[in-house]
């Protein structure tokens, strides 16, 4: 060898020990600096990650208070098996399953358009698009879920009714099927994104180990890619109806505000979120019983999105697994 | 290139001449004493001693599992970064101990330098820039003049200067699979390490690149102390001057069967497990 020993020379084995030793344990300047990085940005981690957390007990801490006030005055066992929701009225019923059921439907109804269709738009996109038409079609897709919810609510209100009645004659001018389908579309997106991203991580070799094998396009996506995703595409479905049940603007507008415990999806009903716009909008005195009704059916809510995103993390996490 | 065959005779004879070179003074050694390695609750390694003799190709070989990449990885500290995954024992590098406490894991890697299995230049650097990518871990400040002078050095070190000296722009991607392994070599001797740990680094590569990897590792272990694993017995016959041979038992824990110099293990081994492996009987 011609070039330079890469190591400065270094002569006895005494000294070599001492200087393997010093660099080990890191002792330089820039060891250092290195460290104090190191631990800057893991304060920095830990103190965002503390924000999060601490808005979040901030956020069940108000809604407990609340809600703890409201059930001194009125019981438990009414607020479950009540099934009348008339807080402001003169003759007050504290039934939460007018709104609870009007939520339901609006989000089964939701998810009847969301999930097909999302579903068979990951697979369009992760396994049949070309590249060309991929890059079409996203940016279309991302479009619609970048829409503001104010506007899908006056659209399901003045294109979607009016459309719907023409059929069905005797369908409301407020409806949970309008603003269900207008709301499935509006889901549509995030149903579609994420599967498409559980579908892109199943790994190239297991499709080709099934093409090895003779299987077709088709055999290769139900047989394969979508049982290996599958918990990826459970938690988006999940994650998609807890935003559903969660939505205000769409059903607020175009679903109407009368609390009535139907599964008729043709009349006006009204959901918990609706029912907590109609309130915070008017003048309902701070401390009333109207004012920590809203407190009680946030709580409702609020238990079941959180049941639903935990059941999504724990499938996420299945799947992960899965392919690291 | 020359005929393959004809270039192996030559390169036999070549090795030959260089074997009786006095061995460089920079290369340093290792001692492993009683390194155990855990994956939570199971037992990977049991009880491994061996040296790690300086300027010297160490070849560690076994069947699937016996838990070859696992005792290397924990000679750079890599396997601690497997979540729930443990060593004790102790690795010595010239006499100093790399698991006792104050020691930097970081600095542990950079000199005791690897190359993985399948290649893994950086798909988003240049050629020049992936050679670069460890040395500016560790001297951010690097002038234009030296950073070329590292990147030639270590490319040509590494046997792929004369290859790429015209496309040192170009993505590392860019290269053959041989060429990028090459490429990985260069990377890993640019942070200047003391010993070089190479996990299966051909068993990816056609035989010519093959070829040129062993000719680079004879060639590298005149100045740095080489680790090897492989699952190819001709090749830890034609490049080792030292093997170890671990088995995993019943209960899946590997265990050192046998050390000894590459002429003994291959032609008088002790132990009659290390016979049936190597002639081919077992794994
Ligand atoms: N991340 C891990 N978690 C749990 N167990 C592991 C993990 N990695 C390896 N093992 C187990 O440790 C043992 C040794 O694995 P190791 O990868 O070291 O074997 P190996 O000798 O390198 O095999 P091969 O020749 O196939 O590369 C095996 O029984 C393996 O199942
Ligand atoms: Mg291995």
């Amino acid at each position: 060898m011609t070039t330079e020993p890469f190591l400065a020379p270094v002569t006895t084995p005494a000294e070599r020990r001492e200087w393997i030793l010093r660099l080990l344990t890191g002792t330089q300047r820039v060891d250092r600096i290195r460290r104090l990085r190191e631990s800057i940005i893991l304060s920095l981690l830990f103190l965002s990650a503390l924000i999060s957390v601490a808005t979040t007990i901030g956020i069940i801490y108000t809604l407990s208070i609340e809600t703890f006030h409201f059930f001194q005055r009125v019981s438990l066992i009414d607020f479950l098996t009540d099934t009348q929701w008339t807080p402001l009225f003169t003759e007050k019923h504290f039934g939460i399953w007018p709104l609870l059921t009007a939520t339901l439907l609006v989000s089964a109804i939701a998810m009847l358009v969301a999930l097909p269709l999302g579903l068979l738009a990951a697979i369009g996109l992760s396994e049949y698009a070309s590249p060309r038409l991929a890059s079409i079609v996203k940016p279309i897709l991302e479009i619609l879920a970048g829409v503001p919810t104010v506007v899908y609510g006056y659209f399901a209100l003045l294109f979607v009714t009016p459309l719907l009645k023409r059929f069905i004659p005797q369908l409301e001018v407020f409806n949970a099927l309008s603003a269900g389908l207008v709301m499935g579309i509006m889901i549509l997106p995030l149903v579609a994104s994420l599967s498409e991203d559980a579908m892109r991580a199943v790994p190239q070799s297991l499709r080709e180990g099934a093409y090895a094998l003779g299987a077709t396009k088709l055999e290769v996506v139900w047989r394969v890619v979508v049982p290996s995703s599958l918990s990826g595409i459970v938690a988006a479905f999940i994650l998609a109806i807890s935003r559903a049940i969660g939505e205000t603007m769409i059903v607020a507008i175009a679903m109407g505000q009368v609390p009535r415990l139907t599964l008729n999806p043709l009349v006006a009903m009204e959901t918990m979120t609706a029912y907590i716009v109609q309130v915070s909008l008017g003048d309902t005195p701070h401390g009333s019983l109207e004012y920590q009704t809203i407190f009680a059916v946030g709580t409702t809510l609020f238990l079941i999105t959180m049941v639903l995103n935990l059941l999504s993390y724990r499938f996420l996490q299945r799947f992960r697994e899965v392919y690291e | 290139m020359a005929d393959p065959i004809a270039a192996l005779t030559n390169a036999q004879a070549a090795r030959a001449e260089a074997a009786t070179r006095v061995q460089a003074p920079t290369a340093a050694g290792m001692d492993v004493e009683q390194l155990s390695a855990f994956y939570g609750r199971f037992q990977a390694l049991a009880e491994i001693t061996l040296p790690i003799h300086p300027g010297a190709v160490t070849a560690v070989i076994g069947p699937s599992g016996c838990g070859k990449s696992t005792f290397i990885r924990c000679l750079n500290r890599l396997h601690e970064l497997t979540p729930g995954a443990r060593v004790t024992g102790s690795v010595r590098l010239e006499g100093v101990d790399i698991y006792q406490p104050g020691v930097d894991p970081a600095r542990v890697r950079q000199l005791v330098g690897m190359v993985f299995q399948k290649p893994n230049p950086f798909p988003t650097l240049s050629i020049y820039d992936n050679v670069l990518a460890g040395v500016r871990l560790h001297r951010p400040r690097l002038s234009r003049a030296e950073a070329d002078e590292i990147v030639e050095r270590s490319l040509r070190a590494a046997a792929l200067w004369d290859e790429v000296k015209d496309k040192l722009k170009a993505p590392g991607s860019s290269l053959s699979g041989g060429q990028q392994q090459r490429l990985c070599i260069a990377r890993a001797l640019a942070v200047e390490p003391l010993v070089l740990l190479m996990d299966e680094p051909t068993s990816a590569l056609d035989p010519i690149a093959t070829y040129r990897i062993e000719e680079l590792i004879w060639e590298l272990k005149q100045r740095y102390t080489i680790v090897i694993v492989t699952h190819n017995m001709q090749q830890a016959a034609r490049i080792a001057d030292y093997v170890a041979f671990l088995l995993a038992g019943e209960d899946r824990t590997g265990r050192l069967i046998e050390f000894d110099t590459a002429q003994r293990i291959f032609t008088n081994p002790k132990r009659k497990e290390t016979e049936d492996y190597i002639t081919g009987k077992i794994g």
